[in-house]
């Protein structure tokens, strides 16, 4: 009853944070809004009996990527996202992205309601710290080394491009933003 | 009536333990800023506030009364809503923690049957922490990083170059600081097993050294650095850097949202302190107390919560006295520090405890 109650707080908070994400033309306010979907996220993650994964999603997602989200919408201080001209193609792709998207909605209740109905274990331990731990240093190990090389590579990729196009990069950057004054100087 | 109140207990319980767990923490942090305001006086040759009331001791309320009656004002050219935003997430995120806290050992010698309606039925133990979370370490520092938003927004909101420049260096300096923090914890957490505070405890009353702060110093002193750049402390409180900035973030922020701010940064010294005291200090455990009283008992659990405020309060008096003590870093050094120093450091440290876990218990 409670857990339920629950269920649906954060569930439609979680919906509403995301709508809000995708309608606010303001960067800041959509940064904002989705750290709120993954706070929400987060709470439901608790109420399923997966304290772990609930605090790995606020320390990881809200703490440490969203951070940085928000730190480079100040940093380059974007203005309010313009309404630009739509291309009939766009329109197109998104329709059919949306459909597709609709398909898998609907997919996914289909699936829910034919799945077999079982109430979850409430002394299950598969969302405990060491459960996950053991199962991913045995039975995972394989996936969990390749994942780790995978983010090792992108590290090094992303140092070696930060290092070669630090100065060339930086200073096109300060020639537009001159360029951009200039223009708005004469006009 | 019966099953009502049966089911209503509970909550009450929890509501009160609440209640109990806030007061204490923000009476604690009220007086830490006259005890801030006080050793700093001694520290520089001066007196410290001694007007209101007897030596001083009512001048927090002095200066809440202060904050709630001045003048609110808001810049003109903010972004309203994150402006009145920035300072709850801050508090939010630095109270929150709170409801792990373990302020002392479970008390199990009393006996619960008298409660009338079979209320104390069943009840074995009674718990000094409000909500037994099985991630506690990763809860306290995931809520502290997202802590930073209360800075880096109200940085942002307020529309004025000096409080974008604070927001701008605490995130920086928070991000960089959290990865050596998370680090040093790591040494403690493979030696107790568990992410559990409560538990961590416990495995130090059964490690031969008894604190971890034996097996376990250069992940205290990484630790400690990181937690005062985490605080935005002295020596490293250039989000504020009042010589530079102003203020920092908060140069735009008035009365009592100003008062969040400055209540946000003290809870979370607190909070800090309170890890440092749990990881490397034993927490509430007194080594040999055991002896005296009974395990579980109430003097037990009693003599324990004090020695644990006092290890909390030890660490308190440290930031004050290095506040009185070292001058400010410079950006960059910070940054050098952070990365090239105190990240490999604790790198290390989690390497050579790897080495000692493995041939111990082998």
């Amino acid at each position: 009853m409670v857990g339920t109650a629950l269920f649906f707080l954060f569930a439609g908070l979680a919906i509403a944070c995301a709508i809000s994400m995708v309608y606010h033309r303001n960067p800041l306010y959509s940064a904002i809004s989705l750290v709120g979907v993954f706070i929400s996220l987060s709470c439901i993650y608790v109420t399923l009996a997966a304290p772990f994964i609930a605090a790995v999603q606020i320390l990881i997602y809200a703490g440490a990527i969203m951070v940085l989200v928000v730190f480079v919408i100040m940093l380059l201080n974007l203005e309010e996202d313009r309404p630009m001209q739509r291309l009939r193609y766009l329109w197109a792709l998104g329709g059919g992205l949306g459909v597709l998207l609709l398909g898998q909605t609907f997919f996914i209740f289909w699936a829910v309601m034919r799945a077999p109905q079982q109430a979850v274990d409430p002394n299950t331990t598969a969302g405990k710290t060491m459960d996950i731990g053991r199962a991913m240093y045995t039975e995972y190990l394989l996936p969990v080394e390749i994942v780790g090389i995978l983010l090792l590579m992108a590290i090094i990729g992303s140092v070696i491009l930060a290092r070669r196009l630090a100065q060339p990069q930086l200073e096109l950057v300060v020639d537009r933003e001159e360029e951009r004054r200039n223009l708005d100087d004469e006009e | 009536m019966e099953a009502v109140i049966k089911t209503a207990f509970p909550y009450v319980v929890i509501s009160v333990g609440i209640l109990l767990a806030f007061q204490g923490v923000l009476m604690i942090v009220a007086y830490t800023v006259l005890a801030e305001r006080k050793v700093l006086g001694w520290i520089q040759g001066r007196i410290g506030p001694n007007r209101v009331g007897p030596w001083g001791v009512l001048q927090p309320f002095a200066d809440l009364l202060k904050f709630i009656f001045k003048e609110d004002l808001v810049p003109d050219k903010s972004t309203k809503f994150v402006y009145f935003l920035a300072p709850m997430v801050a508090l939010t995120c630095a109270l929150l923690p709170i409801v792990v806290y373990p302020f002392g050992p479970s008390i199990t010698s009393v006996d619960w049957t008298f409660l009338p309606f079979g209320l104390g039925e069943g009840v074995k133990a009674l718990p000094l922490t409000i909500a037994k979370i099985d991630v506690g370490v990763l809860f306290v520092l995931g809520i502290t990083s997202v802590g930073v938003y209360g800075i880096a927004l109200a940085g942002w909101s307020s529309n004025s170059k000096y409080s974008l420049m604070g927001g701008l260096r605490s995130s920086a300096q928070m991000i960089s600081y959290e990865l050596a923090m998370g680090a040093s914890v790591i040494g403690v957490v493979m030696l107790a097993g568990t992410l559990d505070l409560n538990g961590i405890i416990y495995a130090q009353q059964q490690s031969p050294f008894r604190w971890y702060i034996i097996p376990q110093f250069i992940g205290f002193i990484v630790f400690l650095i990181a937690a005062f750049a985490e605080t935005n402390r002295v020596p490293f409180d250039l989000p504020e850097a009042e010589t530079e900035l102003v203020a920092g973030f908060h140069t735009e922020y008035s009365a009592l949202k100003f008062a969040l701010f400055f209540m946000a940064e003290y809870v979370n010294m607190f909070t800090v302190s309170m890890m440092c005291t749990v990881l490397f200090l034993g927490g509430w455990y007194v080594p040999g107390l055991s002896h005296i009283f009974e395990v579980g008992s109430i003097p037990y659990a009693i003599v324990s919560h004090i020695a644990f405020i006092g290890k909390i309060c030890a660490f308190l008096f440290l930031y004050i006295w290095i506040r009185g003590t070292l001058p400010r870093f410079r950006f960059d050094q910070l940054m050098n520090f952070g990365w090239k120093f105190l990240l490999p450091v604790a790198i290390a440290n989690v390497i050579f405890t790897i080495l000692i876990v493995y041939f111990l218990n082998r």
